[in-house]
């Protein structure tokens, strides 16, 4: 035959080439060493505890559990009301661009700064979650509010009044949206009050971090077992009755007596975050010192690292979430097998990024290879999921075909364009997850804020969370970017 | 080669099919004619299932993968009869020898210029055809279609017919297009409500009455 057409790669093709290609080139400033004398060992020591279940083990991961519980329910309820506000304003540029930034800064990092300002009083975990997640609410409640049907609105509006119009003629149809992401954004609460632990809160993650490094692994796992028992569970416990009572609780279960010294605020705005030349007074030539010193030095290198991180995880966590989401999935799996995938995707998912990179991070050794690891295994296996679950919905012909060639053929090429798009929405959470995985030891921008907050340079930790959060916001931008260039769209309900 | 005895077929707990007997002998084109919703599409399923494997099959909304090429799609034919490892390195770049089947077939169908067009790019009828061709691909000389030819032109609708009728020895079509079923095919049985309501050979046929019955 004589066809002078040519086969042309589609767009999806080349952007995942370049990704990988950008991912490649990363790979020679990557250290991905194994630095421990024996990993296998420690990991069968890890192992063997999950076989050695104790009862006296428990009694502090309650303690734990109640705490984590306490902080995430306050932290996202007081989030999700100052967040609703938010959002009815959220048209001003002012408060869209506010709430951008406060965005960009990862919870760890809201509580290193309020750990400054509040010492271990409850306030800072309830600000570090509860000031993040308003911003994240306000987003997706505008967003929500913005597609929603407002004829009806409109007709009663100026006989009703605004606001009686709002709650009659708005919000019942809403409703469930806002229920919906809220209960969702409740589950991420939990997973990051058990995070907050690791810089000292009295969350999961101090008594992890505290059990795993003296070795004892039966109460490892006996904390991590309760915590996916409680996401498991989220749905029973949380019942919306319960909640009243949950709330009123949960404030005497956090108390505790430490205090809030005025001066301390005061010190913290006026002197600490203050640079260094300018409070003692040394001129503008000392100020530049100081700045191109912390950027060369500090802001520079973290940059690196955490781009040349962010985008080996990204790619890898591509391929996982490729590679798993057949597990869930009615087009290639019965009804056992899919049983088996959903409790393995549960548990990779719930476990969060930093909890996963601690472990292997104490098994390997400080090097890339744990955060690579850790962060493709928690985001790849929530893409899966969402795949896994938009795939069952595939209209196959009757006579389609079978197994790898059902995949690469039928499937793939169906879920492709819903995959990049979660996978490029995932990119920015993917740095910001990078970045405090710095406060582990991996020379990220985290890395950085953490010793210059150990040394007492608040000034300088501030600056490198600023620039932090504007990498964030431009890494967000441009996955914006590209994701309406390539039409990749997904409902925001389902995803955050 | 096919045969049902007494049949009945229910969606929903409403009843489609009704005491439906019939036997299909190899080498006959037989069609399906009857309005919309009188059960030709549950009739040619329930045909279908008796011998699943050796059957090359266009479903009414074509089953195209939208993100492939033309060339892909009617490549997915004949996934069954190459090894794995040649489906997915011919997935990443389209090798020659298929190529050139898949050409052979889509010029007769004249849609050669479109074969590594993306099928999302084109029209109703060209999906059609691509749909078509990829039963052509199959192995096996037993052809069902359901309504095969509804988004084609008369001229494209005759040719196809052609062919099809010419490729395949056994055809079971479901169709609503009384002219061509006279046209191409040896035997009419129609359907109205879920019964048989005529079957018969297409010589004993008068074309008015049957679009007094049937037509649309």
């Amino acid at each position: 035959m004589n066809n002078p057409a040519i086969y042309h790669r589609s767009a999806h093709w080349k952007i995942s080439w370049l990704f990988v290609g950008i991912a490649i080139l990363c790979l020679p400033f990557a250290d991905l060493t194994i630095n421990t004398y024996d990993p296998m060992a420690e990991l069968g020591r890890l192992f063997s505890g999950l076989l050695q279940p104790s009862i006296a083990a428990i009694e502090k991961p309650f303690e734990a559990l109640l705490q984590t519980i306490s902080f995430a329910l306050l932290g996202v309820s007081a989030g999700s009301v100052c967040g609703f506000f938010l959002a009815l304003i959220f048209r001003f540029r002012l408060v869209r661009v506010s709430c951008a930034l406060i965005r960009a800064v990862h919870e760890l990092f809201w509580a290193l700064i309020f750990l400054q300002i509040f010492g271990l009083h409850p306030l800072t975990g309830l600000l570090a979650l509860g000031l993040p997640y308003a911003a994240t609410f306000a987003k997706v409640y505008a967003e929500i509010l913005e597609v929603g049907e407002r004829r009806a609105y409109d007709t009663i509006r100026h006989s009703a009044g605004i606001s009686s119009a709002f709650f009659y003629a708005r919000i019942p149809d809403l409703w469930q949206h806002f229920v919906t992401y809220t209960s969702y954004r409740m589950e991420c609460g939990l997973r990051s009050s058990a995070v907050l632990g690791f810089v000292g809160l009295p969350t999961l993650g101090y008594y992890l971090s505290t059990a795993f490094l003296e070795g004892q692994y039966a109460e490892v796992w006996a904390l991590l077992i309760m915590f996916y028992l409680l996401i498991a569970g989220l749905r029973y416990w949380l019942h919306p009755k319960l909640l009243p009572f949950y709330l009123l609780a949960a404030p005497f279960i956090i108390a505790n007596d430490s205090t809030i010294t005025f001066d301390n605020i005061v010190r913290f705005f006026t002197q600490d975050i203050v640079p260094a030349p300018l409070r003692n007074g040394e001129g503008s030539a000392a100020l530049w010192h100081w700045f191109s010193e912390l950027l060369m030095q500090q802001a520079l290198p973290g940059i690196v690292n955490t781009l040349v991180l962010t985008q080996l995880a990204l790619v890898v966590t591509g391929v996982i979430a490729l590679l798993w989401f057949p597990l869930i999935s009615g087009l290639f799996f019965g009804r056992f097998g899919r049983s088996t995938g959903h409790f393995f995707l549960v548990v990779m998912r719930s476990t969060p990024e930093y909890i996963l990179a601690f472990i292997l991070l104490t098994l390997w050794g400080p090097s890339m290879l744990p955060a690579v690891v850790a962060l493709a295994l928690h985001n790849g296996a929530i893409i899966a999921h969402l795949i896994g679950r938009y795939s069952e919905a595939l209209p196959l012909r009757i006579d389609a075909s079978r197994g790898i060639n059902r995949y690469a053929y039928e499937v793939v090429p169906r879920v492709y364009s819903q995959f990049l798009a979660y996978l490029f929405y995932r990119w920015e959470i993917i740095l910001r997850e990078t970045a405090i995985l710095g406060i582990l030891g991996i020379a990220t921008l985290g890395f950085y804020i953490d010793s210059a907050i150990q040394d007492i340079r608040l000034d300088r930790a501030m600056l490198l969370i600023a620039i932090t959060a504007l990498l964030n916001v431009a890494v967000d931008s441009l996955s914006r970017v590209i994701r309406s260039r390539f039409r990749l769209s997904m409902s925001p309900q389902q995803t955050r | 080669m096919f045969q049902l005895q007494s049949a009945s077929a229910s969606y929903k707990d409403e009843p489609v099919l009704t005491d439906i007997s019939l036997q299909i002998p190899a080498g006959q084109k037989l069609a399906l004619i009857g309005h919309s919703g009188s059960g030709k599409s549950t009739l040619l399923r329930l045909l279908y299932e008796q011998r699943p494997q050796h059957i090359a099959l266009v479903p009414q909304d074509y089953g195209l993968v939208s993100r492939l090429s033309v060339f892909h799609n009617v490549y997915m034919g004949q996934l069954g009869r190459h090894p794995l490892w040649y489906n997915l390195l011919n997935l990443l770049k389209p090798l020659a020898k298929p190529v050139q089947q898949v050409g052979a077939i889509l010029d007769t169908l004249q849609l050669g210029d479109k074969i590594f067009e993306p099928v999302s790019q084109l029209s109703g009828g060209q999906q059609q055809r691509t749909a078509i061709a990829r039963a052509m691909m199959q192995a096996g000389d037993i052809l069902f279609a359901d309504e095969p030819v509804s988004s084609l032109d008369e001229q494209q609708s005759k040719l196809v017919m052609e062919i099809l009728c010419q490729r395949f020895s056994t055809v079971v079509l479901a169709m609503h297009d009384i002219d061509l079923a006279l046209a191409y095919c040896d035997r009419i049985i129609g359907l109205d409500h879920g019964r048989i309501t005529l079957d018969a050979a297409v010589t004993s046929l008068n074309r008015n009455n049957l679009l007094e019955l049937y037509g649309e």
